[in-house]
């Protein structure tokens, strides 16, 4: 049985004539490119697929451009009929048209895809993998930390090999440098408080208590924790993204051969000025809650100044003060040690920058909110 | 002087996840020489170079600076060794915080204790020796690719050191700066006695500077010759160096191994 078909496609600028069925001749004619590559494969690749097939011959000679992409579409055709093992062969091919297939690099075809990286192993392997990775990173976190804490005491002991300048330029960066915003947060943080507990207390007319709830919440939890969080957000990710691009520049490797120890040289400082700075933050930030909660004790509930200092003062013990310093400096130590660790860490380009950095804010939200718990509940035991 | 190999590498295989970046090699570096390291790109020339200074620790082999095994030397030991050494990174390695001049004094007032202004006249001195006089204080950023490269140059070589490694010096800089730099390098190197290994593929540079070369070849994750440039670059049994010498492409081989 002969059959002749001759499919449409001037439109598309070619033309696909596919001769018998048995002995099929396929004639190309025409331009043969990207644009209409998928019309192309659609009619021809069920060719292939016929039962009835014994040889193909492709005619190419009414060709008249083709594409790289054209070209590797003939070439498949070929490496398919060759494991069909049919007899294939190309006729009337121009030398253009070859020109541009030999462009081709044919034994990359052949060898396929490279087997991917990394294959998931399904549930199971999953999770053990991530579990590994997890202590892996434990494992990395302390060690780094147990560096970090020994190149702080060798400096501690050796005062002249610290670097001062950084150690100053770093206050500024954390500390003086977001004072403000820390100065807004707080202060609008007291004013809500105070706000909305007013609206209660007014109910039993215990408006005076409002003075000593912002203080102590303020000083005993939340002035801790909104100055670490927001030192975390601003300092831990620069200085994670400060030290991820030295280590992408290769400039914590120049100065390992310098004869520099990195961590003493760029982590240290900015522990050094975290510990001095966030402690000083975090009584700002307590001053600044109060004043926001005496503007609402003095303009709202009609009290004085000095009988909201006063509440205030009455509230508040040495005690509360000094852990909420205490609580502070261990944050500073948690967030400058995180954003190092995440920071040397790095390898590869900018997306690793980019994770690290938002690993360091992350893993120092997490460790500032379960280090407040372990404090919140040891201090609730121990009492001096 | 005892030995004069000041570098020994002794079956240093490298291994990044699975895979093989070097297996099983083995060179010396002989005291005042300049040896050129070659290769084609990937072949793992800056990934040696990493483990000669310490800065990586390998899969398995030793690496041996003035008799010091520097793969299990303690962190103070690896110090001393480093002072020894400098180095110019592929990327430069400037801090990009400094500025030039800071870049340079950074390790002189470090480890020396010469008065600010000496240390001002010889990071002058050592500028102007690559030619960046009047750029003591541009950062990093503020210079060219090439320039940053000279820079590098002159930080490694602040500390006068007895070893400069120095990785791709010359790509792309222009052909006068360039041979500029092959005269500065060589001067150093015969007037100090400074001991240079260079990783390099300028085959220009390479012929006038070298004394000796190693050919890394990634196919064979290792070194596929060694010797005078000179001589390899016609006498070398294997293809694949002579078409390196002589600037021939070759057919791809379904092995991807260029035969020893
Ligand atoms: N940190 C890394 N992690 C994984 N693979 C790496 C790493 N560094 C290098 N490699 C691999 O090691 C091989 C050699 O890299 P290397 O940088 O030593 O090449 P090179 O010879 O210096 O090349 P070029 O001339 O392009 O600088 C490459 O295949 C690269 O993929
Ligand atoms: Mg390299």
């Amino acid at each position: 049985m002969k059959s002749s078909a001759r499919k449409g496609g001037e439109d598309r600028g070619v033309s696909i004539v596919i001769g018998e069925e048995r002995e099929a001749r396929l004639s190309l004619s025409g331009r043969l490119s990207l644009d209409n590559l998928e019309y192309v494969m659609e009619r021809v690749d069920p060719l292939l697929g016929r039962p009835q097939l014994v040889s193909l011959a492709v005619d190419l000679e009414g060709l008249v451009r083709i594409d790289s992409a054209a070209a590797l579409f003939l070439l498949r055709m070929q490496e398919e009929a060759r494991r069909r093992s049919l007899p294939f062969e190309f006729v009337n091919i121009s030398p253009r048209v070859m020109g541009i297939i030999d462009l081709l690099d044919k034994s990359a075809i052949r060898l396929g895809p490279p087997s991917p990286r990394e294959k998931s192993g399904g549930f199971f392997e999953d999770v053990g993998r991530t579990s590994v990775m997890f202590l892996d990173d434990f494992n990395q976190c302390m060690t780094f930390g147990g560096i970090l804490l020994s190149e702080a005491l060798y400096c501690a002991l050796h005062p002249a090999s610290i670097r001062w300048n950084d150690v100053v330029l770093s206050v500024k960066k954390i500390g003086v440098d977001g004072l403000s915003i820390l100065a807004l947060i707080s202060f609008l943080m007291g004013l809500i408080m105070a706000f909305m507990s007013s609206l209660q207390l007014k109910q039993f007319g215990a408006n005076m208590y409002v003075a000593s709830l912002v203080a102590i919440a303020m000083v005993r939890e939340l002035g801790p924790i909104i100055t670490a969080i927001l030192v975390a957000g601003r300092s831990g990710s620069a200085i994670a993204a400060e030290i991820g691009t030295m280590k992408v520049n290769e400039e914590v490797d120049a100065l390992v051969t310098m004869g520099f120890n990195p961590v003493r040289f760029l982590a240290v400082p900015k522990l050094l000025a975290a510990i001095v700075v966030v402690p000083l933050l975090t009584f700002f930030s307590d001053l600044f809650a109060i004043g926001g909660g005496m503007a609402v004790g003095i303009l709202g509930l009609g009290l004085t100044f000095h009988t909201y200092a006063d509440l205030t003062s009455w509230a508040l013990t040495v005690h509360d003060i000094v852990t909420g310093v205490l609580k502070s400096m261990v944050f500073a130590v948690l967030i400058t040690g995180i954003g190092c660790q995440r920071g040397f860490s790095v390898q590869g380009g900018a997306e690793a920058v980019g994770n690290a950095t938002t690993s360091a804010v992350v893993a120092g939200l997490f460790l500032i909110i379960v280090t407040d718990s372990v404090f919140a509940l040891v201090l609730n035991y121990v009492r001096w | 002087m005892g030995d004069s190999r000041v570098i020994r590498v002794e079956n240093l295989s490298v291994r990044y996840g699975d895979e093989v970046v070097l297996q099983d090699v083995t060179m010396d570096v002989v005291r005042g020489e300049i040896l050129v390291v070659a290769g084609g790109s990937g072949s793992g020339k800056s990934t040696l170079l990493r483990h000669m200074v310490g800065l990586s620790r390998p899969s398995s082999g030793r690496v041996e600076i003035n008799g010091v095994d520097i793969t299990t030397a303690s962190p103070a030991e690896l110090q001393v060794v480093m002072r020894g050494i400098g180095m110019l990174f592929q990327s430069s390695g400037l801090l990009g915080s400094m500025t030039c001049a800071e870049n340079i004094s950074l390790p002189l007032s470090e480890f020396t204790d010469m008065p600010e202004s000496f240390i001002g006249e010889i990071v002058r001195m050592k500028l102007a020796m690559v030619g960046l006089e009047g750029y003591e204080d541009h950062f990093p950023n503020e210079l060219s690719g090439g320039m940053r490269k000279r820079a590098g140059i002159a930080r490694a070589m602040a500390l006068d050191p007895d070893i400069l490694f120095l990785d791709e010096p010359f790509a792309g800089l222009d052909p006068i700066t360039s041979a500029g730099l092959e005269l500065l390098v060589k001067r150093i190197n015969q007037r100090m006695g400074t001991t240079m290994v260079i990783v390099s593929h300028e085959l220009e540079s390479i012929l006038s500077l070298a004394q000796r070369i190693v050919m890394l070849d990634k196919g064979k994750k290792g070194i596929i010759a060694e010797g005078d440039p000179r001589v390899l670059k016609d006498e070398s049994p294997n293809p694949h160096v002579r078409h390196f010498f002589n600037r021939e492409i070759e057919e791809k081989d379904e092995t991807g191994e260029h035969g020893a």
